[in-house]
């Protein structure tokens, strides 16, 4: 009995992933930024076997060299260096982990407390909701940045509190989302169904409800990953980030930017590697979008 | 509609007095002594220190110290700055005009490029010019804006000569201040060149600013345009005979504009965001700049003002942005309460 | 000469499994002050013909028409600004959903206004006091008060009634109503249906009516055209086409009407109008039909005598064999 439920459930998957990647695969788009990403997953996974030169020895025989391709560049630093010798492509094969190290924390962090608010606000309702997203809307009147810059402040600067202090502003959207779905999904015959079934609350909200609101939790989390990558390379850049001499994307170019006119590389390249990797994130999050949710398809 | 407007207003107390508890917690679990810190690197001798901790309130009940706090900033009184020893909200008025001068020029660039794009987009569903926008509406929106700003001013600044790096208006020109928009009282002085300066000065900033939110008002616009052409009273619209001009920019856009105006709106709290990082590239004096040097300065009681005073531009906004939804849209409007 | 003339239309839109005939050779002739209604079920493209009379189809729809005119203005080579200015003035449509179908951000008034202002050269004031004259013609009560009204504070009948007002102010030859009261409440649609109808009595003008409602058809229509997966089965006045159905489908439509039942249950068709990718051979009906024979199976039937049948009905309903084929086949 149990074996074919099993297998039914495991083809009704197949069915649906297959549904999905049929609509997913139709946008060349989403397809390339699918490719993309998995091509920064390796180079990140891969960083120090692939990378020509360490991310943060210096190296003062060679300081701001151009690329290979310019004058005065060679090969052995295919971007160029940065003012104290170390080599810019190395920095960003090892900057690759950090950009997305913080995407995943920060969704990690803002999806599971945003859930966990958003459900139980949907679910209890009263004056524990009211509350709950009172504190959301205080959250969300603060623009993102600054109050990731104020809870940096305390914080102390870094890395890790840059993420916390993202986390806690992107939380609000996923709490949100959330008991939106709850309430609407609440009202659905199913769940009245487990109710009559006697399920329990745990179980109605975990395993009942929780599930069938996924799929705008899934195309926020994308869109919150792109994001969250630049918010983060943006405490690296005010010098509230990630702290030299960490490779991080934004921290190179808060770097860079004395030598803004001298040396254009410097501040070029990782920039690039911001636009391309959160540019292929969002191409994803649109294929995603329409793919998971035909309701709010483009076109 | 009066109605709807009290019970908006209503919704913005509590976020407000959220927003004053979180700015009256910031300087109290700040790590380190918050007397210590206000005395900067020289010490205080313990006479002092009690004299200030009294002076402040800080040995009197959290309860009370809220309330003063409270009833301060609801006079204005925002404390004063720990570094020039200005009153705060004198120093946030002293910037805030240029902020506003950035954003505003920011936000027109913005409606002016992403709303008409976005029209044409969707009424050209599917041609190689909606495509293009799209792309380009995609990478504008995943942009870093901080080295966007510093691109441009690679491009126009350093290899073109065309713009200066950083500033409001050239050091050549001296004149009042009377609305604090550098481009008006330029014009106002009547000083030769003046005007052309404050604009080259602002070019770069408000494109670096505007991109984001241009980016995200032509995709919104698109997809709001596309959902009100497909309804039935644009059918109506064809039936009638209408112009095509007549029936895209009265009859859909009206419709559209429901949905664009409530994108514009949230576009002020991101462009808030942005201006702190584009008013650090360029070396922008207004209050974008002023938050990032206090905090580096541990100026916690500009922090502690700035953060409520911004949070309040924000809420007031979107009220603005809930009013005038109210006003364009009949079915708010004709309700009585 | 008649007022509207169509010859051959058809209606192709291309579609991602290739081009789908929704009107398949149509051809209508309505003359001044006539009424015609088009009935059919849903996906028989009544609509879809009248949209691209209008020019109201999207740009995926392809529209080829031998001849396709009003008033003996041929309306396929016509630019396209020049076909706006015919639309809403010499001919007029009224929508089967009169809620969505008034624009929510203006006024009644300012909709109605907005037509005159297009086409008629009148006053402001003249505009005014016909857009009142109008609203009190289709049954508004106060109707200085409902034209300041936005849609969003009328009921379903009311808003049709707007709709109506709408589209007579600038007195067109032709107006079409496409189901106008199928989204409206029983009491209302009668209302709706008399109004369409003593309307079209005063003025003068031809009226097209489609529906698929065969009890409507027997209230107003003089003559009616049977439509069937985009092809014209049955075309006749409509006293005839009660009497004596010609074409199987007719006659299941009539047996469908809860009037004519004999039975305690009421007779249906079974199966559906075939979509795009269930296209029959032979005749598009010969899945349903009760009497279909190998013939109907793989060869179209054309038209003859207004019927697009093998194998016609009589005035008993049975099936005749003008052309042998029953014999042929062996059927009795």
């Amino acid at each position: 009995m149990s074996t074919t439920t099993d297998v039914a459930s495991a083809s009704a998957t197949r069915r649906a992933f297959d549904e999905f990647w049929h609509y997913f695969s139709e946008s060349r788009e989403a397809v390339a930024g699918m490719v993309f990403m998995i091509f920064i997953i390796l180079v990140a996974i891969l960083a120090p076997v692939i990378a020509p030169h360490s991310p943060i020895e210096t190296n003062t025989d060679f300081l701001r060299k151009p690329p290979a391709w310019q004058d005065g560049g060679s090969m052995q630093f295919l971007l160029g260096t940065d003012a104290v010798g170390r080599d810019i492509l190395s920095r960003l094969i090892h900057g690759s982990r950090y950009s997305l190290l913080v995407g995943c924390i920060v969704i990690f962090l803002s999806l599971t407390f945003g859930i966990l608010l958003g459900v139980t606000a949907g679910y209890f309702r009263g004056f524990y909701e009211t509350a709950v997203m009172r504190v959301m809307d205080v959250i969300l009147s603060v623009p993102s940045l600054l109050m990731a810059l104020v809870l940096v402040a305390i914080l102390g600067p870094g890395l890790e509190n840059a993420m916390i202090a993202i986390a806690v502003t992107y939380t609000p959207h996923f709490v949100r989302l959330s008991r939106a779905q709850v309430i609407s999904e609440a009202k659905r015959d199913y769940v009245m169904a487990s109710r009559i079934a006697g399920a329990g609350r745990f179980r109605l909200m975990a395993i009942t409800i929780l599930p069938n609101c996924m799929s705008p939790l899934i195309v926020q989390s994308t869109l919150s990953f792109s994001t969250a990558i630049l918010d983060a390379a943006a405490l690296g850049f005010l010098g509230m980030g990630a702290q030299p001499p960490t490779p991080e994307w934004g921290t190179m170019l808060a770097e860079a930017r004395e030598f803004i006119t001298s040396a254009w590389w410097m501040v070029t390249f990782p920039g690039l590697a911001i636009l391309i990797t959160v540019l292929a994130i969002n191409l994803m999050g649109d294929g995603l979008r329409d793919a998971l949710d035909p309701k709010m398809k483009r076109s | 509609m009066f109605q709807y407007f009290l019970n908006k207003l209503a919704t913005t107390i509590p976020t407000f007095l959220g927003i004053s508890l979180i700015a009256f917690a910031f300087i109290r679990v700040l790590p380190g002594d918050p007397i210590m810190l206000m005395a900067g690197e020289r010490g205080v001798t313990p006479e002092r220190y009690e004299e200030l901790a009294t002076q402040f309130g800080f040995d009197r009940p959290f309860y009370i110290q809220y309330k003063d706090f409270l009833l301060n900033i609801l006079t204005g009184d925002f404390g004063q700055s720990f570094v020039t020893k200005h009153p705060v909200i004198d120093e946030f008025l002293a910037r805030f005009p240029a902020t506003l001068e950035l954003s505003l020029s920011a936000m027109f660039l913005a409606v002016l490029v992403g709303l008409p794009a976005g029209i044409v987009a969707a009424v050209k569903r599917g041609s190689w010019f909606d495509h293009t926008l799209m792309g380009i509406s995609l990478t504008g929106y995943s942009m870093p804006v901080f080295w966007l700003g510093l691109l441009l001013i690679i491009l126009f600044s350093s290899i073109l000569g065309w713009t200066p790096v950083s500033g409001r208006i050239s050091l050549l020109y001296y004149f009042d201040i009377h609305t604090g928009f550098m481009t008006i009282d330029a014009l106002m002085s009547g000083q030769k060149g003046a005007f052309a300066s404050a604009v080259s000065h602002l070019i770069l900033p408000a494109i670096t600013l505007g991109t984001i939110p241009m980016a995200v008002i032509a995709r919104q616009t698109r997809s709001a345009m596309l959902e009100v052409l497909s309804e039935d009273y644009v059918r109506t619209a064809r039936a009638k005979g209408l112009s095509t001009f007549r029936i895209i920019g009265l009859h859909a856009f009206r419709n559209a504009l429901i949905t664009v105006i409530t994108v514009i709106g949230l576009q002020i709290g991101v462009l808030l965001a942005g201006a702190i990082l584009t008013e650090t590239i360029f070396a922008w004096p207004g209050i974008g700049k002023w938050m990032v040097d206090s905090i580096f300065r541990r100026d916690y009681q500009v922090v502690q003002g700035g953060l409520i005073l911004i949070s309040s531009i924000v809420i007031l906004v979107n009220l603005t942005v809930d009013l005038l939804y109210g006003l364009i849209n009949p079915r708010i409007r004709q309700t009585r309460g | 000469m008649a007022l509207l003339e169509i010859k051959n239309l058809t209606v192709e839109f291309s579609t991602a499994h290739g081009p789908f005939r929704a009107v398949d050779n149509i051809d209508l002739s309505v003359d001044a002050g006539e009424l015609v209604a088009i009935v059919g079920e849903s996906g028989s493209g009544k609509s879809v013909s009248m949209l691209a009379l209008m020019g109201l189809l999207p740009w995926t729809a392809k529209v080829t028409a031998d001849r396709m005119a009003l008033d003996g203005k041929e309306l396929t080579e016509m630019p396209q600004d020049q076909r706006r200015r015919i639309a809403g003035k010499d001919m007029a449509m009224i929508f089967q959903e009169p809620m969505t179908s008034l624009n929510p951000c203006f006024t009644v008034g300012f909709q109605i206004n907005e037509i005159m202002k297009r086409h008629l050269s009148l006053t402001r004031q003249e505009r005014d006091k016909r857009a009142v004259e109008l609203m009190s013609l289709v049954g508004i009560p106060s109707p200085e008060s409902r034209l300041r009204a936005f849609p969003h504070q009328l009921s379903g009948g009311m808003s049709q009634r707007v709709m109506i007002a709408m589209m007579i102010a600038c007195n067109p030859r032709l107006l079409i109503a496409d189901e106008p009261t199928t989204a409206l409440d029983v009491t209302i649609q009668a209302q709706i249906l008399e109004l369409l109808a003593s309307l079209q009595q005063d003025t003068g003008m031809a009226l097209v009516l489609i529906t698929h409602d065969m009890g409507v058809v027997a209230e107003v229509a003089q003559r009616v055209i049977v439509q069937y997966a985009g092809q014209q089965v049955e075309s006749r006045n409509v006293i005839d086409l009660f009497d004596t159905p010609k074409h199987p489908y007719t006659q299941a439509l009539l047996a469908a009407l809860p009037e004519r039942a004999t039975t305690q249950h009421l007779p249906s068709i079974p199966g559906v109008v075939p979509g795009q990718l269930d296209r029959p051979d032979g005749c598009l009906f010969n899945p349903r039909c009760q009497y279909a024979i190998q013939a109907c199976r793989h060869t179209p039937p054309g038209i003859q005598n207004g019927v697009r049948c093998h194998t016609p009905l009589n005035a008993q309903g049975h099936p005749t064999d003008p052309m042998g084929l029953r014999q042929k086949e062996g059927v009795s």
